[in-house]
């Protein structure tokens, strides 16, 4: 074991690090564990990207909520009883075939929780952080999203101010399809903008 | 034991995608948030934090090592925790000592994690 002083964070396995934080932090009563348990399953089983599936699925079907959800998102959301922390601020951005909107966060992670629910890796990786702001297109047609030249490719950085959410094209031959059905189409990478909605 | 694939125990998946890909990182999400929660932690001064731990990774990663956004968050939790006096570096480095002095087949809390790294 080497000395104290200059072994302040790599040395030590993180594991065991963030088990000594929240020890000593209980210890001083400064958190319960069954907050702590509660925000993990929360995140882990309540609040995903199924929420902001129904959210897509409405303004599919129904032309007012679609008005409001993109006049005001974070109004227009909270009506279908998803709010919280990081969804305080929403902004929802409407793909349509002349424009295309995809969302990063250039500086951290920033992303709509209640919604989308915790983000996924790759929109935490440097790589694409960096690269879809510098190369939209590039990065999209490896998604499998190929845009044609006449398409607006619109990247839009989320911050602690404004959380973006895509409302992605309905696709074709969905016409027919109920509203719980919709949202069966709608995944995460589809309301991030990287991909768009497959008909079944 | 019998794999649980859909009940309380299985993994938490997102998309296919694990939430958190050790159980340490759920940990370190839960502390946070419950922070946030009781007031004892701001925000936005752990995502300011966040985004310098994130961006001097950035800067100089480490050769060889891949980007883990899990460990940038726990390191931003320290530091802003020590800052404000509540729990310093040392307290922490101290008690993860203890920890990992633990005779072999205590009964730790969190999996047995990946030391490839």
């Amino acid at each position: 074991m080497t000395d104290v002083a200059d072994t302040v964070e790599p040395a030590i396995d993180p594991a065991l690090r963030a088990e000594a934080l929240e020890s000593l932090l209980l210890e001083r009563g400064l958190v319960d564990t069954k907050t702590i348990e509660g925000f993990i399953h929360t995140y882990e089983t309540a609040v995903g990207p199924m929420n902001g599936a129904k959210v897509v699925a409405k303004a599919w079907t129904d032309p007012e909520y679609r008005q409001r959800l993109l006049t005001d998102g974070t109004a227009a959301i909270a009506e279908l009883g998803f709010k919280g922390p990081q969804g305080e601020h929403m902004v929802v951005v409407e793909n349509t075939p002349s424009v295309h909107h995809v969302v990063v966060c250039t500086l951290c992670s920033c992303y709509p929780w209640p919604v989308l629910g915790l983000p996924p890796s790759w929109y935490k990786d440097p790589a694409y952080r960096a690269r879809v702001v510098k190369e939209p297109r590039a990065v999209l047609a490896e998604w499998g999203t190929e845009l044609g030249p006449d398409v607006d490719v619109q990247v839009h950085d989320s911050s602690s101010e404004v959380r973006y959410l895509v409302l992605p094209e309905r696709p074709p031959g969905t016409e027919g399809m109920t509203e719980e059905e919709l949202v069966g189409l709608v995944t995460r990478d589809t309301m991030v903008g990287v991909r768009k909605v497959q008909a079944p | 034991m019998q794999l649980d694939v859909d009940g309380p125990a299985a993994p938490p998946r997102s998309n296919g995608e694990l939430v958190f890909a050790e159980p340490w990182e759920g940990r370190a999400f839960g502390l946070t948030m419950a922070l946030v929660h009781g007031a004892v932690l701001d925000y936005e001064t752990f995502r300011t934090a966040l985004m310098e731990r994130i961006a001097a990774w950035e800067v100089a990663p480490p050769p060889g090592e891949e980007f883990r956004y899990y460990r940038c968050w726990l390191a931003a939790l320290e530091q802003v925790l020590g800052r404000a006096g509540l729990v310093s570096p040392d307290d922490v480095l101290r008690r993860s000592v203890e920890f990992a002095a633990r005779p072999a087949g205590h009964d730790h809390r969190h999996d047995d994690h990946d030391h490839s790294h």
